[in-house]
């Protein structure tokens, strides 16, 4: 098979006649490929490509991989820091709580606190990570293609089995302070989704801030104490509206975490709720996801030109 | 056939301005924002003015068939870097179309993916996944990769224990076993030692003649004219040729080529260091003192370098290089080697390096300067400094030609006999 194939007409080259047999002299063990990619300028809001997401599944199972043994590498600890981080804040704040007053919805303290923080340092975590992951992994960025979205996600993931351990542990306490979960633990699917959504959002649009404005790197940590303070984490969603629904009604639910934190202790240690607030703190789970995601897509393509 | 890479009109411009993005400041941002709306909205959108635009990539037109292997050649800024990011997806065109047939895979730096921390083996499993191989694919090919970088006994070390040597050839090994229908590769080769640099020769080699399509960046003269069955030479973003290798690459090297045998570097960027001290100038001189561009084979030649610097320099260290047209290193030319005291340079100054007889055979020569201190430290470097031509030349006054097209160099010789 003999083929003469001349180049496209240019005003500068030479035309010269190519032989392909000359080329691939071995036989051709490439079949006639399937896959076309289209390469041109995009404008406004581009939709996810779920089909090449699919494609590069096993690369997000990759790097979830990659950033949990990298974390517990050359440790001594290991996995037990997962389970550190909530045991000192909750200790901590079990001291304070000693000289205040705010209450724990009728649970034991330890208890209330370590269940209220296993949502939230989930939350915080893919939030602080998941922000930082695109500025802090330029070099990928900048020398091979595959979906951007799975660099923020990845810390996502991983935080994930911290939650399981730290689920375990929590499991532990209960049956320690006698503590039973209530008809409320069926939701725990569910608030566990809402937790990653929220955080999801929140990492993809802190995540492409980042890229662009240095700064947003500082401000990520100072975000996440101020958020911390937002939540019902250290005092009672409960006892918060007793006092004060009257003066912002239902505003605090517009957190997600403010729904999800309150119905987590619920489901676990059997503290009381309230199902409209969890609700509005659902609906905007979603919406960040939504935006967030909207904002990472949009600014994706730049990410290699600014980073 | 329809081709493997089409390209069309393809453009991207970047946005250069007085304030690197680096310096974006979110606060800056937002005062701006509520100061002066429309601008910041504009500057946001990326519609700046047209002098604060570059363009890197203007208006290419390329086709790459299935099974072609195709070499990109220019300067340092010509816009290869970023052809290949565009068809690597990594960044996106500004105008222009590009369509690639088949799984395309990218090689633009050795060892993308791979984490310190991780073992080799890790690194292996991850790196492959980055550049698109499937789990499965990747444990098929495990041992072939490990085989090629002959790293076994380390393969469960981190790899921030590794030499730099193993970290490039298991980095390399995994590229090597990529098997994509489309290749892009930047220069990669260039990294290892001379036994890996052929061990991944022959690799690129083998992948070139088993049918899949390459484009291939890289300033090894060599390697280009030895892979490639085609190249495309670009300058300032734009295809300027297109066509056999060989002419390909003697136009990009006539392209340093003087016309008066002087070429101004001190404004040149494509320099190592160059702070403390730069090379200004470099004139060609031949035997009886003028400025030449050429100089006949086995003639007198003079390369003088004018050099500022704004610090004094102790005993400094001039190198001159030569390399033939086929990017093959000729010689080295040190001034430590034969000169035992260089006086200390206080603000700069010329120097000159006389070859009485260069024993070259006739064509274009490049030449880099480099100049280091007295502890061998490069105080700045051009490797393309300038070409010189070498002409034919009688050298025996009998008017045949003493040398042979492919000849590396020439050496004068002188015949006795005695027949019966």
């Amino acid at each position: 098979m003999s083929e003469t194939v001349t180049k496209p007409s240019s005003a500068s080259h030479e035309r010269e006649p190519v032989d392909l047999d000359r080329q691939t002299s071995g036989q051709l063990d490439v079949p006639p490929p399937a896959t076309v990619t289209v390469i041109q300028p995009r404008r406004g809001w581009i939709p996810f490509d779920w089909k090449e997401l699919w494609e590069f599944r096993e690369l997000l199972y990759f790097l979830v991989w990659r950033d949990v043994k990298v974390r517990y590498k050359q440790t001594v600890l290991g996995a037990a820091w997962a389970v550190l981080q909530p045991l000192a804040f909750m200790l901590i704040f079990t001291m304070i709580a000693g000289l205040t007053n705010l209450s724990t919805d009728g649970a034991p303290k330890p208890v209330f606190y370590f269940a209220g923080l296993v949502p939230w340092l989930l939350f915080a975590n893919a939030i602080s990570l998941g922000g930082q992951s695109l500025v802090n992994q330029q070099h990928l960025l900048t020398k091979v293609y595959f979906p951007r979205l799975f660099v923020p996600v990845a810390p996502v993931g991983a935080g994930l089995l911290d939650f399981l351990l730290q689920i375990i542990v929590l499991e532990m306490m209960m049956v320690a302070y006698g503590v039973a979960p209530s008809a409320v633990v069926l939701l725990t699917p569910l608030l566990v989704l809402l937790t990653l959504m929220a955080g999801t959002g929140m990492a993809l649009l802190l995540g492409s801030l980042t890229v662009t404005y240095r700064d947003f790197r500082y401000m990520i940590p100072f975000l996440v104490q101020l958020w911390l303070f937002v939540s019902p984490v250290i005092y009672s969603a409960n006892e918060c509206q007793e006092k004060f629904r009257e003066t912002w009604g239902v505003l605090p639910a517009i957190n997600p975490m403010w729904g999800v934190v309150t119905g987590f202790r619920a489901a676990l240690i059997g503290t009381p709720f309230d199902p409209t607030e969890l609700a509005i703190s659902a609906a905007s789970a979603v919406l960040v996801l939504l935006f967030g995601a909207a904002y990472f897509r949009r600014t994706e393509r730049r990410f290699a030109d600014v980073v | 056939m329809l081709p493997a890479i089409h390209v069309e009109g393809l453009g991207k411009r970047y946005k250069i301005g007085v304030r690197a993005p680096d310096d974006h400041n979110f606060r800056e941002a937002i005062v701006g924002l509520l100061t002066a709306p429309i601008r910041r909205f504009r500057t946001l959108s990326e519609h700046a003015r047209e002098d604060e635009m570059i363009w890197a990539l203007k208006d290419l037109d390329l086709e790459v068939q299935r099974g072609e292997v195709i070499g990109v050649v220019g300067r340092n800024g010509a816009g290869k870097s970023t052809l290949l990011k565009i068809l690597s997806r990594i960044t996106e065109p500004t105008t222009g179309r590009a369509e690639l047939r088949g799984r395309v895979a990218s090689l633009l730096e050795v060892g993308t993916g791979f984490h310190a921390e991780l073992t080799g083996r890790e690194n292996v499993f991850l790196a492959g996944a980055i550049h698109g191989m499937r789990r499965a694919e990747i444990i098929r090919k495990f041992d072939q990769i490990v085989a090629f970088a002959d790293i076994e006994r380390f393969l469960d070390t981190p790899v921030k224990r590794y030499s730099s040597g193993m970290y490039v050839r298991l980095a390399f090994a995994v590229a090597a076993h990529l098997e994509p229908e489309i290749l892009l590769v930047d220069e990669v080769l260039a990294v290892g030692d001379i036994e890996f640099q052929r061990k991944c020769l022959g690799r690129m080699r083998e992948v070139a003649t088993g049918g899949r399509t390459v484009l291939f960046v890289s300033h090894n003269m060599v390697s280009i004219e030895s892979l490639c069955s085609r190249a495309v030479l670009l300058e300032q973003g734009r295809k300027i040729m297109e066509g056999q290798p060989r002419h390909v690459v003697e136009t990009y090297l006539a392209s340093f080529r003087s016309s008066t045998g002087s070429v101004a570097l001190g404004e040149r960027t494509d320099r190592v260091g160059g702070v403390h001290a730069r090379f200004t100038d470099v004139h060609f001189y031949d035997a009886g003192g003028r400025i030449t561009a050429s100089v006949p084979m086995g003639g007198d030649l003079t390369v003088e370098a004018e050099f500022v610097c704004n610090q004094p320099l102790s005993r400094p260290r001039f190198l001159v290089l030569f390399t033939n047209g086929m990017g093959q290193t000729i010689f080295h030319a040190k001034s430590h080697a034969a000169v035992d005291v260089m006086p200390d340079a206080d603000k700069g100054g010329k120097v000159q390096c006389r070859f009485p007889a260069l024993n070259l055979p006739p064509g274009m020569y490049s030449i880099a300067l480099r100049l280091n201190d007295s502890v061998a430290q490069r105080v700045d470097g051009i490797e393309m400094a300038a070409s010189i031509e070498i002409t034919e030349a009688d050298v025996y006054g009998t008017g045949r030609g003493a040398q042979e097209p492919d000849d590396v160099m020439f050496m004068p010789a002188e015949w006795a006999w005695d027949y019966r």
